[in-house]
This record gives C-alpha cells, structure tokens and sequence, in this order.
C-alpha cells in the first residue's frame, strides 16, 4: 500500500509562464491535478488553453532561461521542479514516458525504427546489446506492429502514419514507465487507428498499472477512455471530476459549451454550437477574473468571482467561478 | 539505382552537345581575333587574313564545329593560338595546380567551416556565437578581392611569410623541395579563400542546428531521457550536416574550376587564370576546351550530389 501510494503525480498550483520580449506571460496558471496509477486523467480544451504545456512542464522540458515555472509536482516522493537535469534524466524515459501527437516528425527520420525504441533502453538499463535487441521487438510485438523483424530495420517514413505512432507509444512505453503522458495521441489519425490505438494504450496501462494523463481535444476519447476529467481554459482548470460527472453534469459555461459544440447524431437541426471569439494570445489574456467571460458576453459581471476560484459542488467535481450557477445559452429560455 | 545513374549519365551526352555549339559560337561572336597583337606589329592585313584563312576560321561555323569535334574525338583540343602549345597540355598543366589549390582550400574551408557552424548553433546567441555572426556579415559584404589584396599585401608583403606569386619556386630542389615549395604557394591564398567561403557553410548550418534543436524528433529524444549533450551528437548535428552534403558533390567537381580572383591576385598559374587570359587573348581553342570541361564538371557534380544525397538520406532513392 505505501508503494501504491508512493505511484501517483501530484501537481499542485503548477504555473508556466512564457518570456515574450522581455516580460513573463502564463501559458498554465495554479493547476492541481492528482493521477494515480490504474488512472486515466483526461485535459481536455481547445488549441493554446495550455494543456500541452502543462504536459512538458512535468517532463520538464522547457528551456529554463525563457521560461519561469511555480508550484509542485510531486512525483514518486520527490518533487520533480527542484530537480537538477541530471536527475530528471533518469525520471524522463524511465519513469515517465511521454507520447507525441505528430508521429511523423516526432520520429527521428534518419535513424531506424529499432534504434529509436532502444535509445531509452541505453540510458536507462543495464542490459547487453542483444538483450535489448530482444526487448524492442518484444515492444514492437505488443503495440501489434506486424513483421517486427523488418520495422526495427525500417525508418519512420516508411511506415504508415498508424504504425508510427505505435512506433512513439513504444518508445514512450520502452522502460515501463509508471507514469504516461499522451499528448494528442491520436490527433493524426483517422477514426478506426484511433480507437485502436486508444485500445493500445488501455491494454498497456492494465499491464503495467501505469497512470496516464490524456491530453487532448476530441470530447469523444475522452468518454471512451478516461477515468477522470480536467477541463482547461486559458491555462486554467475550469472544471474537474470523474468522466461520469462531467459528462452526465456539466457545469462551467466553458464545459457546457464544448459538449455541445459536439455533433449529435439525434440532434434537430445540423447546425453545430460555435463559442463566440477565440482563446486570446498570451499577451491579452485578462489577468484577473474570470478568463470564460469574454466568450459569454451576454452573462451579467455579477454573476463573476473577482477572483475565481475552484468550488466543490459534489464530492471530487469542482468548478471554477460563480457563473455557471444560473448560465443559460442566449438560445435558451 | 545503377541504371539510373547510366541513364542520367547518357543525359549528359545531349547536353553536352548543346552546350558546345553555344560555346562554340559564342566564343566565335566575340570581336576581335587571335592574331592582331600577338605578331610583328607590320604584318599587313592580307598577311593576317591569310593565318585566318589557313587556320578555318573563315569558315562557315558549322564546318569549323565539325572540323572541332572530329578532332575533339582524336583527343586533339587544338593547339593554342597564345601558346602555340596542345590545348591538352597546357590544360592538363594547371588543371594540377589549381587541384592544389583547390583541394587545400575545400579542406581548410569544411575543416574550419564544420565545427564552427556546429558550435555556434549549438550555443546560439553566447558570445561567440555573435563574435562569428560578426564575421559572416563581414565576409559577406567585403568584396573578395579586396581581402585577397589586403591579405597579399600584408603576409605577402609586409610581413614576407608566404611567397607572392606563382605556384612553385623555380629554383626548389627536385622530389620533396618542390613538394614544400607548392605547399608555401598555396597557403595564403588557400586560407584566404577558405576563410572566405566557409561563411555559407557556417551561416547554413547555424540555422540547421537552430532547426533542429526546435524539432519535434529531439523532444522525443529528450523525453527519453536523453542527455543534452547526447542528443546534439547523436540527433541534431548528424540531421543538420545532411543538406551540407548535398553540395558535396559540385564542391569535387568544382575544385578543377579553380578561382578566377584567388589565381589572378596571386599570379598563379591555374584553371582560373587561364580561362581570363584565354578570353583576353581570344584564344578560341583553349576557350572553347574549358567552357566544356566546367560544363561537363558541373553536370557531373549534379549527379554525384545526388548520389551522394541518395547515399546518406534513407528518405531519398534514386529510383
């Protein structure tokens, strides 16, 4: 139990701020999320709302003299933010595996297919050349790629767009990583690899009880897969909770759009829902208040926190500001 | 593959064609003749008419083409008019001292040109990666020649390390003397132009390595765990020195060229130089002989640029 404790990411108040001449702007601001093993977290949120950001902040990606990152992230024990590079090394690859949305360009496209699934093994394992030669087409076997033998030998443009990003879920998954990080895993893809890859990755989690955090923007991989939900705007959480929760009961203005601005197949009419305007750049992002507000303009100021903050309405679901109390579409009585 | 190589190879056989009757008749329009000048200042012009007349170049063009190639097939370029010399010989010569040259000049300016490229993408915007900058934008706004003469005049000159002229002392000792004697002449105006013409190749791979450290693929290669320092080896610079190679192959076939401005500031006697008297002198035979050769150079560096590409990038197959 204590090392089943000891297996989940916790982040806490996580900000990311961005240098764009000269001065700071936040891409994520005061984020918590917990992520258990067993656990699929899903972000969800439309382009720049933050999510991938967030995603290379707990990798720790980001060149530390254009960017300046607050909070924790706890992870394993430890807190991954005061962590030298040396030591996330060995975090990154190892304990954390991340996958790529474009597996085209995420892939090396000088170097073998075999050659990049092993690199993680070279850094993080003690194993001989031909024990990790084994292991690679052990990993190219369980993300179903056929004809292991002749891929590892293959280079990523010969491969079809499918196979690729099984290609970057194996090299995400090379060391077992107790932590997933799958950014827009199937974003590249047509409809029926997506929902094999999304098997994938489900299978992967059973067996290696690995915790997953799903970034994406499809509402639809979301219900099939995760457990948990965060929705994310401006580099915000707005609403969090089970996937049951904000599905069956949405509340924030912003999640309540998003869903219907999905297409239904029993709808009336084909006119699908727009959110008016768009996610502002970082530099105009309203500092204070409620960020939502300037897309629901209709919605009286008073109906706005100063200063917004998470509210708990039914154990684990929590919603951000007042204003999804009485928010009602303007086509709504 | 090969039989694509054998079919771009018989590509240039038209090609080469084409191009020799446009040399030949473009070295033809140029006014003047290759007499006038060049004997006894009393010779009247019937006497000159007649060295035309015997020579063919009275001839309708397409004779004296034909005349040309049926020669060219006997290995006979023609003689001279200027040196009263076999065109061949006279090419042969400094077609080895522009190699010389050139060889020198190519190595210097990928050995210096690489790493540096190299460092300063690798540490964008450090100091010196801007003291290089500094020094591309110099390079590239001083006119050539005017650093081939200030280079001459200072180490030439002012301070007497290297010699100023020619490309072998006539004086040095056979076997390894005159061995030490080409490579003092080929020196300075070998680092000069390498100090020149590495800028292009240190201003590209800059932004290459820029480029790709920004790349999808060496986050990957990050998320894996992998350090910095490893991933610059391993993923940017072998991705970045990629498009260096593409040009690889007219760097070979250009090295006969020679350089009009490094041999005609150093009086040495190369390919470069040659052609520029050549065409001063009106010399058709040997004029229309170097056209065809670089011609043939070129062409054959687009080609060897390919394979070369096809060879390194598994992305390209020449097919």
């Amino acid at each position: 139990m204590a090392d089943e404790e000891n297996h989940f990411l916790k982040i806490e108040d996580v900000s990311t701020a961005f240098k764009i001449q000269g001065k700071y702007y936040p891409a994520v601001s005061d984020v918590s999320l917990d992520i258990h093993n067993d656990e699929i977290v899903a972000i969800v949120g439309e382009s720049g709302c933050g999510k991938s950001t967030l995603a290379t902040t707990i990798m720790g990606l980001h060149d530390p003299a254009e960017t300046k990152i607050g909070g924790k992230i706890e992870f394993e024990g430890q807190d991954l933010l005061t962590l030298n590079e040396d030591q996330m090394n060995k975090i990154r690859g190892a304990k954390i595996g991340m996958i790529f949305q474009d597996p085209l360009s995420a892939l090396n496209p000088l170097k073998r297919i075999g050659d990049q699934i092993q690199e993680g093994l070279d850094y993080h394992t003690k194993m001989t050349e031909a024990e990790k030669k084994a292991r690679v087409l052990e990993l190219v076997n369980q993300v179903g790629i056929p004809h292991p033998e002749r891929v590892i030998r293959q280079f990523p443009h010969e491969l079809s767009g499918g196979m690729r990003q099984r290609v970057v879920i194996a090299i995400a998954i090379a060391c077992k990583p107790d932590l997933m990080i799958a950014d827009e895993p199937t974003t590249a893809l047509d409809v029926t690899i997506q929902a094999q890859i999304l098997d994938l990755l489900k299978d992967i989690q059973k067996e290696n009880h690995a915790g997953i955090i799903l970034i994406t923007h499809d509402l639809g991989v979301v219900a099939e897969t995760a457990d948990e939900v965060a929705v994310m705007y401006a580099g915000q959480v707005v609403e969090k909770g089970s996937a049951k929760q904000i599905f069956d009961n949405p509340l924030h203005p912003y999640t309540r759009s998003l869903l219907r601005s999905m297409p239904q197949k029993d709808s009336e009419n084909d006119d699908l829902y727009v959110i008016e305007g768009s996610v502002p750049s970082l530099q105009k992002m309203p500092q204070d208040g409620c960020k939502f507000a300037p897309r629901i303009p209709w919605v009286p100021a008073s109906e706005h926190e100063a200063h917004p903050t998470m509210h708990e309405v039914e154990p684990g679901h929590r919603v951000r500001c007042t204003c999804y109390k009485n928010f009602k579409f303007q086509d709504e009585a | 593959m090969w039989k694509t190589i054998l079919r771009r190879l018989l590509i240039i056989i038209p090609e080469i064609i084409a191009l020799s009757i446009l040399v030949f008749l473009l070295a033809k329009a140029m006014p003047g003749d290759p007499f006038t000048g060049s004997i006894n200042p009393h010779a009247s012009l019937a006497h000159i008419h007649h060295l035309m007349r015997i020579n063919g170049l009275y001839d309708p063009w397409y004779q004296q083409y034909w005349n040309w190639v049926v020669h060219l097939f006997h290995g006979n370029l023609g003689m001279s008019y200027e040196y009263q010399e076999p065109v061949t010989r006279i090419v042969g010569e400094r077609a080895i001292n522009t190699l010389w040259l050139a060889v020198f000049a190519t190595v210097m300016t990928y050995a210096i040109g690489l790493p540096v490229g190299l460092y300063a993408g690798r540490h964008q915007n450090s100091r010196s990666d801007h003291a290089i900058r500094i020094y591309t934008y110099v390079t590239l706004s001083v006119p050539f020649f005017v650093v081939l003469v200030l280079g001459l005049w200072i180490f030439g000159y002012m301070l007497g390390w290297f010699p100023t002229t020619g490309s072998i002392n006539t004086n040095a000792a056979p076997g390894m003397g005159s061995v030490i004697s080409r490579i003092q002449h080929i020196v300075l105006p070998g680092l000069l132009q390498a100090f020149f013409s590495l800028t292009g190749i240190v201003q590209y791979l800059r932004s290459e390595v820029i480029d790709a450290t920004h790349s999808d693929y060496v986050r990957t290669a990050r998320s894996k765990g992998v350090p910095v320092r490893d991933v610059f080896r391993h993923h940017i610079f072998r991705n970045s020195l990629l498009p260096i190679t593409a040009t690889a192959g007219y760097a070979i076939t250009g090295l006969l060229g020679g350089s009009v401005f490094t041999e005609t500031i150093f009086s040495y006697p190369g390919m470069g130089l040659l052609f520029v008297s050549a065409i001063n002198y009106r010399d058709y035979t040997v004029i229309t002989a170097l056209v065809l050769l670089f011609g043939f150079l070129n062409m054959l560096g687009t080609l060897l640029s390919d394979i070369i590409m096809a060879a390194v990038d598994p992305r390209i197959r020449i097919e």
